[in-house]
This record gives structure tokens, C-alpha cells and sequence, in this order.
């Protein structure tokens, strides 16, 4: 059920030994992994996006039929034209930012993602995407797999989790990535000042080196510690950055904030795991105004800052962003002005190196049970591409990894041209 | 064993509590810690008296625990610091973890006051109101497993934790029909979906309403109400048996009566062999030993004493603290500390005087135990899922800040064996009592003492001995319970 790091403990204790080096070659191969290096950063949707809110076929009848309260009206929508099956879209009013992305050519849309017999369970769901595998949930994140299969030893900053709690996609089974929820906080306090605290810290840096092999749950704490103590300089850096634009005064914009900062600061992290949280709008959605309509300015604002901090530094050919969430929601509004659990979903994809422009087809919302778009008696939409044939091509074509290994099968086949 | 004992059945121990344990038999503290029903309950009494840890008011106002989550959580962690009933709160907050609720989305729906209240209310503290659910945990901490289960399927808090007011007979919703077989009795693999379907039409009907003065949030309160009107009375048949005899069909039920339903599915819950397994196997992992596979002989004689003995806890506890395993010294410190266990126990063993526990509250939460706040309705993640580069270097800074807020008084206590370092060592070792350090650790200890030549003044003692502390409670080996 739920999934425990316990068992990576147990077989990993070896990996922790010669996987933390010293401080100097860590730096060397910091710097040998190199500021050229492409990042990934994966920003989550936590709680199930309504999609059909951010992405609009304002013109589908059945859309308004269906969503008597909450539908964006079609006068209200970011036209961004139509798909490969002829249905117009347009993006929530709010994505002002994210359109004039689009309109750059740096904005992939990806409808109707998913996987067959989609869960609708959070927790669930979160795993599959996580895992990418639909039948063993409990094990390593394909991010995971993917740092695993670097050359080690890694570099403890090759990734960075900008949350408390390491998610599955990062769970990995000889790297530990960091989690760094604020660069300025990520620091080492003593009682003492001065040259007092500086043989403080020797020492902590002394007891946390040791790595007993016979008790591997110690050793595991340690080679925390000892991450946390060989990365505290580095990650300081990054506290000192500061854009020359403005991020939006919340947690999204702060690790956005520390995202470029890391890649100012050229640390050398190759994965980041940003998150956003309050999407699973079961009540009151809004349309102009209202909880989904605050979403979408989080998500907008964010992401634009983001993307005009790196094209501003030069950076955004190096940098790509994928944007998705654990499920679709329902397609027919709820009796309380909200959306249910539903099943397919789009994706985002953003960046200097991506292929813009509206992939995968529309659900047409009719209400026929036969309806090949939808499914569950028309009430959800019926995934089109495998979420997975996504992640392969960034993994092949991005990270320069081999998506076969690291995903455990062939995904290719079906992936949209985004890159 | 006496600190283990006190470590597992509470959170830890202060030189005062030790001391006052002295000369008394382990069989004997064990028995008062597990019956500690004719223990004091006036731990509240003391909140203020300057001989305890102290609490913070947020500007002006008085403390408020029943209606501000932030005194709330003082108040909590002052009982875990100075109940004298600790394993009430080792259990309340075991529980807590069980049929974890998340303050915030009540408050999103209800505000501070009264969702402060749905969480930890103390029923004297207004007239009608109810219990917050954490209080009901504590009610039945060592008591009837189906008597909590119904307690917690009808507290208002978990109503709309997990949307059973949205749960009606025209439009079923899974929620805690789910959840109330997943995660609070049987575990996955032992239900189907057709179990979800037929354990959510039972719940029909639950919902929760507004009482006392509802236009002031101070003085209102949410109560559980049944709705019969919304209650689905057609029979529900299950795969597994609802009652003794082996039926699995709760009969067609008028719906004034609808709520036998539950009561008759939450026995079958209780009473199934499943949930005396999962009970007793996360139980032995909460008070014995998590870092490697369970005794089977054990939980088998604790799943045992649940079945024997009507689902009591109690029983549970007491076949599991009179176990050899549990006082077998292989098993000490083999359980990663919960950061309320780590942060409760430095309070204890470093000092207190002149702190406030509103200093913990903002570390716990970087540390990933933000009370009252669960990540979800899965609970925490145990074990070593609460270690990460930063909630260890929460885990030292913390240390640190209760270091340098009682520099003093460590300095002053270390002072009788100021004449070496070694001697210094030994005595905080001893004040933080049998760690299991390794020699890396220790002779890094000492190294430090020795950085600069040993002097034994006062302001040397006053820089090292905190520093000293810091290293202590900051190490790999203090992160273990």
C-alpha cells in the first residue's frame, strides 16, 4: 500500500558508501556535468486538474450542456486554434502568460494523456504516473531510475526536490535526493558564532562521514546528514540569487524562484520537482473569478516569471519544463459547482527546445456511452496517449537516456513530436 | 530500560522524571504507564506556572487552544512534555496518525475557530459541544477498537474529512466507505469493489450540522447529524461476513433504523481476522522494532489478545509490553524517532526552563510532522521516510536553538567536571543516556571539546557544552527511539 524507503535501506546501504564522495570531487563533478547540462523541471498539479478548464473546445456544445455553471465562456477564452480533428481550443483566460508562450512557438499541448482503466484514486494515481507502471506502484519513480542510471558516484544536488516529502517520481534506489524546500533556510545553525561554530560544524561533518556498514538505518541517516553538510555552500549560492523580474509571492513562485537560481548559479542539478497544490475542485470552481480562476493565476503567473527570468539569462534552450496531474475530472459538473474524479488529462510541456503547438485530439463531450473519446458511460474522457510515450521522448530526446531502460518497455511508438 | 521504557510508552524522559522513577521495579512502571486511568489529568492546570515549558500567545490574545490551532498545538505538546499519562498521548497521537485528518480543509470549509474545535476540542470548554476528534482518540486510546471506529465514523471532523455528508442515497460516494476498510481496519487485499460500493451505501445518511450560537464562530460548534431521508435502505451484501453467523447481507432497513448499518458493518470490521493482524503487526512496529521484519509469534499472541478480548486495546498493549521482545536491549533504538518523539524527548533531556514550545512548532513542520496537518488520509510516512537532507538539518537546527536557549544551565550543570574534557564527555553522555554511539562519534565529541586548549572556564564550558549538546542531539544515533 503505501510505499516505504525502508526497503531501499536494506539494499542500498553499499550504494550510500561509495555514493556520497568527498567534498573536492563532488565539486569536480559538479562542474564536469557542467552548466551546459539540460534540466528538467517537472512542475505537478497536485489534487487532479480539470483540463477541460484549461484547455477549452469552447465551441463543443455539450461543453456548456454539461457545465451549466462552470464552463468559460467562448468569449472569454485564449483562442489558440484548432487540433488535428478540427476542434478550436482556447486556454483559461487567466493563462494570458502561457499564451503568449504558445504564440512563441514554446508551448506543447498535449490532450487526452492517460493510460487504460485510469484510477481515479489520488493516491493511486499519483503512483502510476509516478512508477509509470500501472501494475507495481510501490517501487522506483521513473526520475528515480533515470538518476540511477547515472555514472556514480552522482553528485548529491543532481536533483532537487523542492518539497518537504520526496514524491514518487524521485524515489530512487541508489541516489538520495535532496529536499530543499528553501535555499535561504537550508543552512547550518549553531549554538555559538564564529570560529566556535566552525569547530562545531568540523565536527558534525566528522560523525556524520562514518557510514557503519553493519547498522545500514544508521548509515542511512548519516548519509543524509552528510548530503545535507556537503551541499550546504552550493545551496547558500543560491540563496544569494535574485531575478531581475518579479515571481509571484507564493510557494509556487519561491521554488520557481530557487529553480533558476540553481541554474544561475550553474550547481550543475539536472531534475527539479516542483509542485502546486489545490486542484482537486470538487466545489465552487468559478469561472471569472472563483478557486479554479486563482489556479490558473498561480500556475500563469509562476510559470511566466519563470520562463522570462531564464530567456532573460539565456538559459531557456537548456531548460524544460513538464507540466501534468494525477487525473482528468469529470466532465459533467457536480452539484456543487465543482468537478469529481475523472480520467484523461492533458499535459504541458514548455522550453528553448520545444516544438509548440496543440498534439494529441479534443474529447468530443457527447453523452453516447459509444463515444470512443470518453469512457465510463461518457462521463470521463478516454485517454488517447499513453502518459508514458511522453516521458519517453524526454528521456530520449531531452535527457539523452535510454527510455526503454529506464521506463521498463518500449513507449516510443505514439509519442507526440515535442521535441 | 527504564529511559527505553519511557522513551516507547511516552516520549522520552527529563532528569526529574528519571529520578522520580528510581528504586520502582520495571514491571512495576510498566503496569502504571499502561493503567494510568487513576493518573492525574490536571497537566492543563499547569500551562503558565513557571516551573513548566511555556507557551506563546499570538499578540494580545488569550490562549485559546479549543479555537486556535496554533495554542492547540502548544497545548498538545505541552501534555506530551508533562502528562503524567504519557502513553494517552503516545496512543492519541498513534491514532492521529491512523485516521489522519487535516485540519485545513476543515477550516477551508468551516474557519479557524470551529475546525480548531472539529480537531482537539475540549468538551468543558463550551457547553454542548463535542469532543475534537483528537480528544475522542484520547478517550479511546487503549480502549474498544469498534467503539473508536464508530466514534470516528460519526465525528463530525472525519464526516467531512472524507465528504460523507456528500454521500447520499441517490448519489453514492466511496470516500469513507473506502478508507474505513483500506486504511482504518481490514487493508488492501482483503475487500473488492464491490465491498467499496455496498460499505458507501451503509454510511448513507451521515452528515453534520452547525450548533450553539452559529453566527458567532467563537461560540458555535458542528455536531454529527443522521439523515435518514438520505440513507439508502435497501439491503447490502458483502463478500466477506457481516455477522457471527456468517451472513453477509445487512438487511433492508427502514431509514430511521438506517443507522444500525453501520454499527453492524463496523463489528464485522472489527471482529475480522484481518484487521486484528494489521492492528497488532503496526502496533508491534510503533513500540517495538521497525527496522526489521516483525516477530510473528508476537503479533500472532497480540492479534490473539484483540480477538479474545473484544477488540480492547488495551489488551493488545498489554500482552506487547509484557513481551520480551519489547524490553530485549536488541530492540532499543530500533524505530526511527517521529519528530514529535524527537522533539518532545531533546526538550526533556536538554531542559526547559525558560523555553516555549511554540519554538517546535515551525521546525516540526520543516521536519514533516506538522500536528494536526497529515499529508493525507494515508497518515505519515514512517520510518526512514522522515529522514531527507533537510529534515535533518531541521533535526540539528533545532538542537541547536534548545542549546543555546539553555546555555546556561548546561554550562552550570557541567561544571562540577570542568577539570577534563573526557570527564565533561562522560557526564553528557550520561545526561543523554545510552545512545549507542559509535567511536567515530565519540572521539569527534572529544576532538571538539579539544579544539582549542582545555581552559574548564566558564565561558569555555558556555560555548562547548551547548556546542556539545548540539552535536549530541543533532547525531545519527539521537534520530532512533
Amino acid at each position: 500500500m503505501s510505499f516505504s524507503r525502508r526497503q531501499f535501506v536494506k539494499g542500498g546501504v553499499t550504494a550510500f558508501t561509495f555514493g556520497f564522495a568527498a567534498p573536492q570531487a563532488i565539486c569536480d563533478i559538479a562542474f564536469a556535468q557542467g552548466s551546459a547540462a539540460r534540466n528538467l523541471v517537472v512542475v505537478y498539479l497536485s489534487g487532479g486538474n480539470d483540463s477541460l478548464s484549461t484547455i477549452v473546445p469552447y465551441l463543443d456544445p455539450n461543453y456548456t450542456v454539461r457545465r451549466p455553471t462552470i464552463a468559460i465562456p467562448a468569449a472569454n477564452v485564449l483562442q489558440i486554434g484548432t487540433d488535428s480533428s478540427g476542434v478550436a481550443l482556447g486556454l483559461h483566460p487567466r493563462l494570458t502568460g502561457l499564451k503568449s508562450i504558445f504564440d512563441a512557438g514554446r508551448l506543447a499541448v498535449i490532450q487526452r494523456t492517460g493510460y487504460a482503466n485510469q484510477s481515479r484514486s489520488h493516491f493511486t494515481g499519483f503512483d502510476i504516473w509516478g512508477t509509470a507502471s500501472v501494475t507495481n506502484t510501490s517501487g522506483t519513480g521513473w526520475l528515480g531510475r533515470y538518476l540511477d542510471g547515472q555514472t556514480m558516484p552522482v553528485d548529491p544536488l543532481i536533483a532537487w526536490n523542492t518539497q518537504r516529502e520526496t514524491p514518487r517520481p524521485l524515489m530512487a534506489r541508489l541516489v538520495g535526493v535532496p529536499a530543499i524546500t528553501s535555499p535561504a533556510t537550508y543552512a547550518f545553525s549553531s549554538p555559538n558564532t564564529g570560529v566556535e561554530a566552525t569547530y562545531e560544524r568540523t565536527a558534525q561533518t566528522r560523525i556524520s562521514s562514518h557510514i557503519p556498514v553493519d547498522r545500514p538505518h544508521l548509515a542511512f541517516v548519516n548519509s543524509q546528514t552528510q548530503a545535507a553538510m556537503n551541499t550546504l555552500d552550493r545551496v547558500a549560492t543560491v540563496a544569494t540569487y535574485r531575478p531581475a523580474n518579479t515571481y509571484p509571492n507564493n510557494g509556487f513562485g519561491q521554488a520557481l524562484t530557487a529553480v533558476a537560481g540553481a541554474m544561475n548559479k550553474q550547481i550543475g542539478t539536472k531534475v527539479f520537482w516542483v509542485q502546486t497544490g489545490g486542484f482537486d475542485t470538487h466545489a465552487t470552481q468559478g469561472v471569472n473569478q472563483g478557486s479554479y480562476f486563482n489556479l490558473m493565476a498561480s500556475l500563469n503567473d509562476g510559470l511566466k516569471a519563470f520562463y522570462d527570468d531564464l530567456s532573460a539569462q539565456g538559459m531557456l534552450s537548456n531548460t524544460l519544463v513538464l507540466v501534468y496531474s494525477e487525473f482528468g475530472r469529470r466532465i459533467t459538473e457536480n452539484g456543487s459547482q465543482g468537478t469529481d474524479h475523472g480520467a484523461g488529462a492533458n499535459m504541458m510541456v514548455l522550453g528553448g527546445g520545444v516544438r509548440g503547438g496543440i498534439f494529441g485530439t479534443a474529447p468530443n463531450l457527447n453523452t453516447d456511452p459509444a463515444n470512443p473519446t470518453l469512457e465510463n458511460s461518457a462521463g470521463d474522457v478516454k485517454y488517447e496517449t499513453d502518459f508514458r510515450s511522453v516521458y519517453a521522448k524526454i528521456l530520449d530526446n531531452w535527457l539523452g537516456s535510454n527510455s526503454v531502460s529506464v521506463l521498463g518497455g518500449d513507449y516510443r511508438t505514439g509519442a507526440p513530436n515535442i521535441l | 530500560m527504564l529511559e527505553h521504557i519511557l522513551r516507547r510508552m511516552g516520549f522520552g524522559a527529563s532528569p526529574a522524571d528519571l529520578a522520580s522513577w528510581a528504586g520502582v521495579s520495571i514491571d512495576t512502571v510498566i503496569d502504571r504507564l499502561l493503567n494510568y486511568e487513576s493518573a492525574s489529568t490536571d497537566h492543563d492546570s499547569k500551562i503558565g506556572n513557571p516551573a513548566y515549558v511555556g507557551i506563546t500567545t499570538s499578540s494580545g490574545n488569550p490562549f485559546s487552544p479549543n479555537t486556535l490551532i496554533n495554542d492547540a498545538r502548544q497545548r498538545w505538546l505541552f501534555r506530551m512534555i508533562h502528562s503524567q499519562r504519557p502513553l494517552e498521548e503516545k496512543m492519541a497521537l498513534f491514532w492521529h496518525n491512523h485516521f489522519a485528518t487535516a485540519y485545513s480543509k476543515l477550516a477551508g470549509a468551516v474557519g479557524q475557530e470551529r475546525a480548531t474545535r472539529l480537531m482537539d476540542n475540549d468538551p468543558n470548554s463550551l457547553p454542548g459541544s463535542p469532543a475534537g476528534q483528537i480528544q475522542v482518540l484520547r478517550e479511546f486510546a487503549t480502549g474498544s477498537f469498534p467503539g473508536m471506529l464508530m466514534a470516528m465514523a460519526k465525528h463530525p471532523a472525519m464526516v467531512y474529512w472524507l465528504d460523507s455528508q456528500l454521500n447520499t442515497r441517490t448519489r453514492p460516494q466511496e470516500n469513507f466507505g473506502r478508507e474505513i476498510m483500506e486504511l482504518f481496519s481490514l487493508g488492501i487485499g482483503h475487500y473488492t469493489e464491490a465491498d467499496v460500493y455496498a460499505a458507501a451505501r451503509v454510511f448513507t445518511g451521515y452528515n453534520w450540522q452547525v450548533a450553539g450560537d452559529r453566527n458567532d464562530a467563537q461560540s458555535s460548534y458542528y455536531t454529527f447529524l443522521y439523515r435518514a431521508a438520505d440513507h439508502d435502505t435497501n439491503a447490502k451484501t458483502f463478500t466477506f461476513a457481516i455477522y457471527p453467523n456468517g451472513g453477509k447481507t445487512i438487511p433492508a432497513r427502514a431509514a430511521a433504523a438506517g443507522e444500525q448499518d453501520s454499527l453492524d458493518l463496523i463489528l464485522a470490521l472489527a471482529r475480522h481476522p484481518a484487521t486484528a493482524q494489521r492492528l497488532a503487526t503496526k502496533l508491534y512496529k510503533f513500540f517495538v522494532n521497525e527496522t526489521s521484519e516483525p516477530d510473528a509469534a508476537l503479533v500472532t499472541a497480540m492479534a490473539q489478545s484483540y480477538l479474545g478480548n473484544n477488540y480492547n486495546i488495551k489488551a493488545v498493549l498489554r500482552t506487547l509490553f509484557n513481551s520480551s521482545q519489547f524490553r530485549n536491549p536488541a530492540n532499543f533504538f530500533q524505530r526511527y524517532s517521529w519528530p514529535l518523539e524527537f522533539t518532545v524527548r531533546s526538550i526533556k533531556e536538554m531542559g526547559f526552563s525558560g523555553l516555549s514550545v511554540n519554538t517546535a512548532l515551525t521546525p516540526l513542520s520543516n521536519m514533516g510532522q506538522h500536528m494536526y496537518e497529515p499529508p493525507d488520509v494515508n497518515g505519515w510516512e514512517l520510518g526512514p521516510g522522515w529522514i531527507s537532507t533537510s529534515s535533518m538539518l531541521t533535526r540539528m537546527n533545532f538542537a541547536a536553538t534548545l542549546a543555546a536557549n539553555q546555555r546556561f544551565n548546561l554550562a552550570r550543570d557541567a561544571q562540577p567536571y570542568r577539570a577534563s574534557p573526557d570527564r565533561v564527555l562522560q557526564y553528557m553522555l550520561a545526561r543523554f543516556p545510552n545512545i549507542g554511539f559509535t567511536s567515530t562519534a565519540t572521539s569527534a565529541m572529544t576532538d571538539y571539546l579539544r579544539s582549542t586548549a582545555w581552559t574548564g572556564t566558564d565561558a569555555q564550558l558556555q560555548a562547548r557544552v551547548p556546542g556539545l549538546a548540539r552535536l549530541i542531539v543533532g547525531s545519527g544515533e539521537y534520530q532512533f527511539n
